[in-house]
């Protein structure tokens, strides 16, 4: 398998996408903001969409847009802009049919756009990686950085906001981490399916762990070990990386409700 | 010594023409245990959240130790425990995470906690008596036990002022008393200013200095042996 180099850069890309994406979603999890990868995920679409329909490289369109798209959801839901989910399916839609009315007026529509919905484990090159691999790499930083701020604010924002802890800017820079965890890993999961990937391996580890710095711990090493499985089996299945990557992070979940059940048995 | 809250004059309402408070005055001094009571509705929750400066009144004045409450540059010493429900009481944190949390407004957002904060942490854990858990995941805890931890992470602010919302909600009996003891220790070892909002004077009525029941105004403002026999329970004050 590892004789092909995309497969090299695959995995190499993935492993990089594997810690990121739970370490981010777990911020969102914990808020109780499952979802909100979703949304971004639609919106990164019309970013691809406008990459293609510019010429531009879809990445730096679709970073542009999931960054956007994640600032703008964060701020209609600190403001109250729009009440409980109405926020996300604003988002979600409005990202969805922008990226197909853009699509369809670039021509595009039988581009390789099943690679970015789904993931491809053929497309990743070796601009790819490096800018996948720096993207995380600085992610990962800014997290550990503010771990223990980002913490604080998931136990008591409220508490925080009192505080004077600057809550908004730290809500803010979650949702610009999310949207550069989805564009970064369209390549690998697809963006219908990147938000699984932060949430699924985030509530698998919550179910097992005995602290905060466990879960999250816990859920990077489901993550990789998602991402490293799924694609094993993408390659010789000849399947579609993200849902295979999804369906094992699935996995980790029954697996780890079963350690959970055994415990308090 | 400038009091720990002021209000004059104030009022607010979330729409035009409906005020929650009307020209509502009060002041508390520093080092007071006070009760602030009243029926769901009644507008306790929005004094106490103008009187913070979480909320700019539509008219009237509110002073923290002495300066506008909206601008007040000494927000990490307000040790405040939310209300239940914004808590994340279900994140799988252990109660010395929680407690740490309470060292951020005054330890930096950057990086882990110094060995002074740290102590810090331990002494609130122990002032609660929650040593021999403090490893423990939180939601492994009863609510009263959980409640406390809170409290230590309000506690861990090294507050001057403590502002609990409802901290008996979905506690039991027991546990609400367990609390009202422990605040009153709190209040005489720390003589911090407590604020104590709650639908209801529980188990603290006999311990705090001074009630002060919210409904739209202020409709009583003293101690709590002069507070009329009917209005023991503020759920059901009708005016």
């Amino acid at each position: 398998m590892f004789e092909s180099e995309f497969m090299r850069l695959a995995f190499a890309a993935g492993c990089a996408v594997g810690l990121l994406a739970p370490a981010v979603g777990f911020f969102l999890v914990q808020r109780r903001m499952s979802l909100v990868g979703d949304g971004i995920g639609h919106i990164t679409f019309a970013g691809v969409a406008a990459g293609l329909l510019l010429g531009v490289a879809p990445l730096a369109t679709a970073l542009g847009a999931a960054v956007a798209g994640a600032v703008a959801l964060e701020w209609l839901r600190s403001k109250r802009q729009a009440v409980g989910d109405q926020a996300l399916a604003l988002v979600f839609y409005t990202g969805i049919a922008a990226g197909v009315v853009i699509v369809s007026a670039a021509g595009a529509l039988n581009v390789d756009l099943f690679a970015f919905l789904f993931g491809s484990i053929l497309t990743v090159t070796w601009t790819d990686l490096w800018v996948v691999v720096g993207l995380a790499a600085g992610g990962l930083t800014v997290l550990a950085l503010l771990y223990r701020a980002l913490s604080g604010v998931v136990l008591d924002e409220e508490g925080a906001r009192v505080a004077g802890v600057p809550v908004g800017m730290l809500n803010v820079t979650v949702a610009a981490l999310a949207g550069v965890t989805i564009a970064v890993s369209m390549r690998i999961v697809g963006v219908l399916m990147i938000a699984a990937l932060m949430a699924l391996p985030v509530i698998a580890a919550s179910r097992i762990a005995w602290s905060l710095r466990s879960t999250i711990l816990l859920a990077m090493a489901i993550g990789v070990g998602s991402v490293l499985v799924g694609l094993t089996v993408a390659y010789y299945g000849d399947l579609a990386p993200g849902g295979a990557i999804v369906l094992v992070a699935a996995g980790a979940f029954v697996a780890a409700s079963g350690v959970r059940s055994l415990r308090h048995a | 010594m400038p009091l720990a809250v002021e209000l004059r004059g104030v009022t607010f309402g979330y729409r035009r023409g409906q005020p929650v408070l009307e020209q509502v005055d009060l002041a508390i001094e520093q080092g007071q245990f006070v009760a602030i009571a009243g029926p769901n509705g009644g507008g306790k929750t929005t004094l106490v959240r103008i009187a913070l400066g979480l909320l700019e009144p539509a008219d009237g004045t509110a002073l923290l130790f002495g300066e506008p409450a909206l601008g007040f540059s000494r927000r990490a010493t307000i040790g405040y425990l939310a209300q239940r429900s914004q808590l994340g009481v279900e994140a799988p944190a252990t109660v010395r995470e929680v407690v740490s949390a309470g060292r951020l407004a005054t330890s930096g957002l950057i990086g882990p906690l110094r060995r002074r904060d740290r102590a810090i942490v331990g002494e609130s854990i122990a002032r609660v008596g929650l040593e021999a858990l403090a490893e423990r995941p939180l939601r492994t805890l009863s609510g009263g036990q959980q409640q406390r931890a809170f409290i230590a992470k309000a506690l861990a602010a090294e507050p001057s002022l403590l502002v609990l919302d409802e901290p008996t909600a979905g506690v039991d009996v027991g546990a609400q008393e367990t609390l009202a003891v422990l605040l009153d220790r709190l209040h005489r070892d720390l003589r911090v200013t407590i604020l104590y909002i709650s639908h209801e004077f529980g188990a603290v009525e006999r311990f705090v200095e001074r009630l002060v029941l919210v409904r739209g105004g202020i409709l009583f403002d003293g101690s709590p042996h002069d507070l009329p026999g009917a209005w023991h329970d503020p759920s059901h004050v009708h005016v």
